[in-house]
């Protein structure tokens, strides 16, 4: 019983919380791995890019709100994101025309486009707040739990209750869809192939007949949709803060380089390989001891092994120590 | 005198500004703008030797100010002797035990060849000597941290006059840009780009969080000063002649003694404000003008040649038996050495640290505009950016609400959108930033001061 409490315990506090986490950093880290593996440059908009799809997100969850249209149980926002998605795939193109390809003509450094990524960060973010705002917000309506920890204590009769938020469901589930499409598409159809030939060697898939033009377009495209679900999915599941969302950036470059950066499976996990490493060091297993340890082996201390102030400094330690052992990243090799 | 016209035209233009500003807004408003332009111009001259003349690219600007200015705090603050006497040993031991540890790790890196075995040894003595640590050091911790929390409850610093801390600040980031240089520089550059602004986050969330060093989000005010106190000048007698004499013109035209009086005391405030302002703008300006002398000789002596080409082409260098790794390191310790200074001098003018205000905005990217806007490699250039990108980013908002007034002048003044408008202009300065730099990326990549070598 005590056994079963334990783990209930971590499930609740620790897998779903991590989960969620995990999932949100992944689609954010599939996005920059994309950028920079096809258009071979560290974006620095990314946050910024993804609080602009939520805030797109927001402004049609407000606009349907008040004409009376939701969705029932799940919240409205869900019904939101694909109007969000087609504005946000405009302005995304709408940048790289006028911004970025300039840079990809004239072939220059990496380095000036990641600067260039910067410019474009300090517009978006000015944007964002001059539309919505820098506060805080919420827009989730809906049926908030999925199951409450009292009704479960209820159902089982155990101690310890394990809440599963409905968007934590949504979140989950909807990454799963989105990603798996994500690498059918990659690797099954044409374009998707020609883009994986592309970020292998430009030269080499020029010299073959695929249109440039084409895969700038549909990555911009396939990150347009990321940053907006990514984006979204956060701010339903916590809240939405132009500033979090900029901070946010540093945990998904964390991801993208731990995965091996240009590989988009490896950044998937190391969405969770972040999340979980920041949620695992910093919670305090005191009670967990409790559960599973005989009463007189009980520790006093809250065993935690780093406090929760530290939790962006985990991800970028771990970042560190990839970075100078594995510069390629935990899961080797440059494949898109 | 031909070549250098556009310099001086820009500096005289920029001078310009900052004078209207004394005009039309006040003095005291164009005095604060110039000192932060100051302290702009020597984060952006320690950027810049590593950007332009190096090629290095050091997102992690944040981290070195945040360190100047904890050795601002450290240097210039009294020790705390509670503190001390309740946990000092502790600490103290800790520090040996980190040491300790480091010097571990090193006989380790030293002793065996590299391999698996050795890799998993060190995570051993990191992991073990941090549990260590923790444990040893938490008791301690917590006792200098009960001491008067309200007031203290962190160790203080030696009570030494704040104006050694700029030096100790450049020694202190110069310290850890040994060490990240170290770990980092063999990273390509983008790479070195995150890695480095990760890095600074950590340091941030260590300042922020070791409240027994820095008291951390609860932040430490009133600092000493190297300049008079406004309070104590207003009633010393030379500078209420002073402002007398310099007012002598208005003040003469007042007849009555009461109200004349009353004026005086009005221009001795404002009087003891600029004369405390001027004060660090004379300190300020000695910093700028000795780095301004040592980077311009370092530019144009053999070693800057020597950086130059490392720079443009790196294998090339290396084959004419330039050690690149080392020279890379030294550029970069000495580049954040020099933020380091600019750190302990915001400090040191704020009179106060609050590790809550240091965000990567403000101290990383908003720097790197200025490097890249005024023009990398030329350190007039890069002075001119802090100065050009400090004045927008302040006047920005009066500029943003005149702009808004101006365009939405056929609306009512309760119209949503002006209300929103006008709202929103604290962030027309992110706007503007964004737009500058493209705009100078795109139409003139080296920025308005361009990097220009002349063979003497």
């Amino acid at each position: 019983m005590d056994l079963l409490n334990a783990i209930i315990l971590l499930l609740n506090y620790i897998f779903v919380p991590a989960l969620t986490y995990g999932s949100q950093l992944a689609l954010g880290a599939i996005f920059v791995t994309l950028i920079y593996g096809i258009l071979r440059f560290a974006n620095f908009a990314t946050g910024d890019m993804m609080s602009f799809g939520t805030m797109f997100t927001i402004l049609f969850t407000w606009y349907f709100q008040s004409i009376g249209i939701s969705l029932g149980v799940l919240p409205t926002a869900l019904l939101a994101i694909p109007f969000a998605v087609i504005l946000m795939i405009g302005y995304m193109l709408l940048i790289d025309k006028f911004v970025f390809k300039y840079y990809r003509i004239n072939k220059s450094p990496p380095v000036q486009l990641a600067m260039v990524s910067i410019g474009v960060m300090f517009v978006t973010q000015a944007v964002v707040r001059i539309i919505i705002g820098p506060s805080d917000r919420r827009f989730f309506d809906g049926e908030k739990f999925l199951i409450r920890a009292g009704e479960f204590k209820d159902m089982t009769g155990l101690n310890e209750g394990l809440a599963i938020k409905s968007t934590q469901v949504i979140t989950i589930f909807v990454t799963v869809i989105l990603v798996s499409t994500l690498f059918w598409f990659l690797n099954k159809t044409k374009t998707g192939k020609s883009m994986r030939a592309y970020s292998d060697n430009e030269d080499l898939a020029l010299l073959s007949g695929i249109d440039p033009k084409k895969i700038v377009m549909v990555t911009w495209i396939i990150a347009g949709i990321l940053a907006t679900i990514g984006g979204a999915l956060y701010g339903l599941d916590k809240s939405f803060k132009p500033f979090t969302y900029f901070n946010n950036m540093l945990p998904i470059f964390a991801a993208a380089i731990v995965g091996g950066i240009g590989n988009p499976f490896g950044a998937f996990l190391g969405g969770y390989v972040i999340a979980f490493s920041e949620i695992l060091l910093t919670y305090a297993y005191k009670k967990f001891f409790m559960y599973v340890l005989p009463e007189s082996m009980e520790p006093d201390s809250l065993v935690q092994l780093l406090s929760t102030d530290y939790k962006f400094a985990v991800s970028f330690s771990i970042l560190v120590i990839v970075l100078l052992y594995r510069p390629s990243g935990i899961f080797k090799g440059k494949v898109l | 005198m031909r070549k250098n016209l556009n310099v001086i035209a820009a500096y005289s233009i920029m001078m310009g500004l900052i004078i209207l500003v004394g005009i039309f807004q006040s003095w005291n408003i164009a005095l604060s703008i110039f000192n932060l332009c100051l302290i702009s111009a020597v984060m952006t001259m320690g950027a810049n030797i590593q950007w332009g003349y190096a090629g290095l690219i050091n997102f992690g600007i944040m981290g070195y100010t945040a360190l100047g200015g904890l050795a601002a705090v450290l240097i210039s603050v009294n020790p705390v002797q509670e503190a001390w006497s309740a946990g000092g040993l502790n600490i103290l031991f800790s520090l040996l035990l980190i040491v300790g540890m480091v010097l571990a790790v090193r006989y380790v890196l030293k002793k065996y060849e590299k391999s698996k075995k050795r890799t998993y040894i060190i995570a051993t003595i990191i992991i073990l000597g941090i549990i260590i640590i923790r444990f040893v050091s938490e008791p301690g911790i917590e006792a200098i941290e009960e001491v008067d929390p309200a007031k203290t409850g962190f160790l203080g610093g030696f009570g030494l006059p704040i104006i050694f801390s700029w030096i100790v600040g450049a020694l202190f980031a110069g310290g850890l840009a040994f060490v990240i240089g170290k770990v980092a520089l063999g990273l390509r550059a983008d790479y070195l780009a995150i890695a480095t602004l990760l890095i600074s986050e950590i340091v941030i969330a260590i300042i922020k969080h070791e409240d027994w060093l820095t008291r951390g989000v609860k932040n430490v005010i009133g600092l000493k000063r190297p300049a008079p106190y406004e309070v104590n000048l207003q009633q010393t007698d030379w500078f209420i002649n002073l402002v007398e004499k310099f007012n002598s013109g208005k003040l003469s035209l007042i007849s009555d003694f009461t109200e004349r009086q009353a004026t005086l005391n009005q221009f001795v405030i404002e009087g003891s404000s600029i004369f405390v302002k001027l004060c660090y703008t004379g300190l300020f300006l000695v910093v700028v003008i000795i780095l301004l002398i040592l980077t311009q000789k370092a530019l144009y002596s053999p070693w800057g040649r020597m950086m130059r080409a490392i720079r443009d082409n790196e294998e090339a260098a290396n084959a004419m038996g330039k050690n690149v790794v080392k020279q890379h390191l030294l550029i970069f310790v000495l580049g954040s050495a020099i933020v380091g200074i600019a750190g302990a001098m915001l400090v040191t003018q704020d009179g106060l640290f609050t590790p809550g205000s240091y965000r990567p905005m403000r101290y990383t990217f908003l720097i790197w505009v200025m490097v890249i806007v005024g023009g990398s490699g030329n350190n007039f250039g890069a002075i001119l950016g802090g100065f050009v990108v400090w004045f927008l980013w302040i006047e920005s908002a009066p500029i943003g609400l005149y702009l808004v007034n101006l365009t939405t002048s056929g609306l009512d003044d309760t119209h949503f959108l002006k209300v929103h408008l006008i709202e929103s202009v604290p962030y027309f300065r992110f706007l503007m930033m964004g737009i500058g730099l493209l705009l100078i990326m795109r139409y003139r990549p080296k920025g308005i001061l361009p990097e220009r070598i002349e063979i003497k």
